[in-house]
């Protein structure tokens, strides 16, 4: 009998607490997918963030620490300078990493932070339940924005991406989006190539995964994944942002 | 050497692995004497963006078993207390030093106390303490640092040097090669150092949701704190037998205090001094050492009166206690102390 698929060994036993439809499960497997794949489960350090993926503690099998809201990218500095041998990744929504915790991670990837961001932008705070996120599309309804975002009261929702990629520290950065398997792979291949990237100590990595919260944007889970294609594609173009082993660079 | 760069050098001489800061007046001399010589004995410093980006370095350094230190002055620790609360929740091993200017807001760069509550109470949230140490001396700063990081692997609970600008900024003769006492540390079998480097998964963290295990986890860290009151509770005594009066007095104002007992001694009044070396935890026995000759107990601080409080719960009713204090930034002279001993009476707190 031969084992076609099996649990990664980068994940731990302990049961999912994430809602049915939501993508961190997908990407949590493409995380863990590329440690095991690396052979780096063992000398890898994540750093948990605030929000749902508070737990992710639980569940990737490494060592992990848990970090205040925003602060990941201070902490995963911390770990990575006096531990360059590991591989540091941080795991961070966009509540932590684009509003409160930008000036942590701006400054992390200027220093050129030789570490990994695993960026989860969902457009909306899933934890506190559903208010809005500096990601929030215009018009999109949530707890505090009710009527639908207005640019001239609320912002523009904020591209990470867009702004991280002329940050000379900044060695590889892709948008990728869960919510077909045709990019769940595209996805995998992303942040497979941000910790190699990682391990040839080119600086700092992030990959931008493009999320759902099914429960929080009153969606089934299926509707939730054809507004990631149709409207969030739209305001968050998928690509390759930067690629400092690209020669064209 | 001036205070700064000895406590820099000291903390290099406690085994610093590791620092993280923002610059500040009055404490840059630490990162700036740090910045050189760690990095060139192939340590780590960085210059973070932010005391909040600093103490959350700090907190991803410790979480791997490094020794590591921060500094700052009054609104950048501010800015720390989240990081601090987080620490201490964790249980994370680091050393801090704050060097007090004055306050509240941005206020100035001049040597101040104002910042007790914020070393002993702390701004960040939750039941947690900090093992502070005020020096009044750089000897004695220098003495105090280069075990710190014994103290703080011995708890796995950060430590605070809490000077002021005036120990900060001042030069004194000082001698790095004072012994420290041994202590038998433990193993740091709880750190994320990567799986292939302990047994099992090590994750470091500070969130409990189950109330019935956050009670248990705060119940350890206060069993730990009961031997820390019993094991680092440190004061000094000064001529407090026969004393008339008691002045209680840490830091930059416990040297002024020993100016002014001189000159109140020559005018026939005998006072002594109760010193604390922690504020926390309090030398709250020293106060059951107070003589029988002793009419009172007067609190000084270059501050409105923050350790009065603990003056008070030490003192516990038994003699009257007055306060004596300067703020702002004013450093007072011994000659204002003889007058506030001299007019105790008025002094008086109801």
């Amino acid at each position: 009998m031969r084992v076609k698929y099996q649990k990664s060994a980068g994940l731990t036993d302990a049961p999912l607490t994430y809602c049915p439809g939501c993508t961190h499960g997908i990407i949590h497997k493409l995380v863990a997918e590329t440690m095991e794949e690396l052979g780096i489960i063992d000398r890898t350090i994540g750093i948990a963030s605030v929000g749902c993926s508070v737990f992710s503690y639980e569940f990737f099998n490494c060592d992990m620490l848990q970090a205040p809201h925003g602060r990941a990218c201070a902490q995963a500095t911390g770990v990575k300078r006096v531990r360059p041998e590991n591989i540091v990744f941080t795991y961070q929504g966009d509540g932590d990493l684009a509003s409160i915790g930008i000036a942590e991670t701006i400054h992390a990837a200027n220093r050129g932070e030789n570490i990994t961001v695993i960026f989860i932008n969902n457009a909306i705070y899933g934890m506190t339940g559903g208010q809005m996120a500096p990601t929030t599309l215009i018009g999109q309804k949530t707890t505090t924005s009710q009527d639908g975002r207005v640019a001239a009261i609320h912002g523009n929702p904020i591209k990470i991406s867009e702004i991280f990629a002329p940050i000379e520290g900044v060695a590889y950065l892709e948008r990728v989006a869960a919510f077909d398997p045709k990019h769940v792979i595209k996805a995998k291949a992303a942040i497979k190539k941000a910790f190699q990237y990682q391990m040839e100590n080119r600086g700092f990595t992030m990959i931008e995964v493009l999320a759902t919260c099914p429960v929080n944007w009153g969606k089934t889970p299926i509707d939730a994944m054809n507004w990631v294609k149709t409207e969030m594609t739209k305001v968050y173009p998928l690509g390759v942002f930067k690629d400092k082993g690209d020669n064209n660079e | 050497m001036k205070g700064n760069e000895a406590m820099a050098l000291a903390a290099i001489k406690g085994g610093a692995e590791a620092f993280f800061g923002y610059p500040i007046t009055p404490q840059n001399e630490i990162p700036e004497y740090l910045s050189k010589h760690l990095l060139e004995n192939g340590k780590v410093f960085v210059q973070a963006e932010s005391e909040v980006s600093a103490i959350n370095m700090v907190y991803g350094a410790a979480s791997t078993g490094a020794r590591v230190i921060t500094s700052s002055s009054s609104p950048g620790i501010a800015l720390k207390q989240e990081g601090i609360s987080y620490l201490c929740g964790a249980e994370l091993p680091a050393v801090i030093v704050s060097v007090m200017r004055g306050g509240p807001g941005l206020g100035g760069i001049q040597p101040a106390q104002a910042d007790y509550y914020q070393a002993t109470r702390g701004g960040g949230n939750g039941d947690y303490h900090l093992i502070v140490f005020a020096p009044e001396r750089i000897q004695e700063a220098i003495d105090i640092l280069k075990q710190a990081f014994d103290i703080a692997d011995c708890y796995r609970n950060p430590v605070m040097i809490l000077a002021d600008g005036l120990i900060g900024q001042m030069m004194e003769s000082v001698d790095f090669d004072r012994p420290v006492p041994h202590r038998d540390l433990p193993k740091k079998d709880w750190v994320a150092s990567g799986m292939k480097n302990h047994k099992g998964r090590n994750f470091v963290s500070s969130i409990h949701l189950d109330p019935k295990q956050l009670e248990q986890h705060v119940f350890k860290l206060f069993e730990k704190y009961d031997l820390v009151k019993k094991n680092e509770t440190r004061y000094e005594m000064i001529n407090i037998e026969n004393a008339e009066y008691v002045i209680v007095a840490y830091g930059t104002m416990s040297r002024i205090c020993r100016s002014a007992i001189e000159i109140l001694a020559k005018k026939g009044i005998n006072v002594g001094i109760i010193r604390p070396i922690t504020i926390w935890p309090y030398p709250t026995e020293a106060f059951d050492k107070i003589p029988k000759t002793a009419k009172g107990i007067l609190c000084a601080e270059m501050s409105m009166g923050q350790m009065l409080d603990d003056v008070r719960i030490a003192n516990n009713g038994r003699l009257p206690v007055a306060f004596f204090g300067r703020t702002g930034g004013m450093v007072p002279e011994p000659e204002e102390l003889v007058d506030a001993i001299l007019h105790f009476n008025e002094r008086v707190v109801k």
